[in-house]
């Protein structure tokens, strides 16, 4: 089962520099992304940058996180 | 082209709001396809409902249409807008009304 830690490594490596904060119960999850890299990007583009990291493995599992992207002032 | 796309893009274009959801308005079968229907009917959109569950080809189809992995999916006038996160932020911060209120004019 994926933990959020599974969660924040993957995200952490596939948007460097990035924090990120993940909580959840082993079903339903919660993420926090913190990024220069969302400048400039629509919600939909930071959100699709952070499932890009996901990849396939987290193909279901996706779905039951909560993802909320944001730009550090 | 593939039909399944133009048969999405179709739905998108025919309809100013539609929500790609699992279930229906009436019976939503995943809490954040609820949430989705919530928040749209507390703008007072006028909204056609797309039961995915009902429709492997376009549960699969969507998700490639959008480059977006989950259901549900919200288009306003052919655009999508996001999926379940992106409803609530855009509600939370008056955004979806605005997107609503711009349909019905």
């Amino acid at each position: 089962m994926i933990t959020p830690q599974d969660i924040k490594g993957l995200i952490e490596a596939g948007i460097p520099g990035a924090r990120v904060e993940v909580s959840g119960d082993g079903h339903h999850f919660e993420a926090i992304v913190f990024s220069d890299v969302f400048a400039g990007k629509t919600r939909i583009q930071q959100h699709q940058l952070v499932y890009a990291t996901l990849g396939d493995r987290m193909r279901e599992q996706i779905h039951a996180l909560s993802l909320k992207t944001v730009l550090p002032e | 082209m593939s039909t399944i796309e133009d048969r999405i893009r179709q739905q998108v274009k025919e309809n100013d709001i539609v929500l790609y959801m699992k279930g229906t308005p009436q019976f939503p079968q995943c809490g954040f396809s609820g949430k989705s229907v919530q928040l749209l009917k507390a703008c007072g959109a006028q909204f056609k409902g797309i039961d995915v569950l009902a429709d492997q080809e376009v549960r699969e189809g969507v998700k490639r249409f959008s480059n977006w992995p989950t259901i549900p999916q919200l288009y306003i006038r052919g655009e999508f807008i996001g999926g379940c996160d992106i409803i609530t932020e855009l509600y939370e911060k008056g955004e979806l009304q605005k997107l609503v209120a711009g349909v019905k004019a």
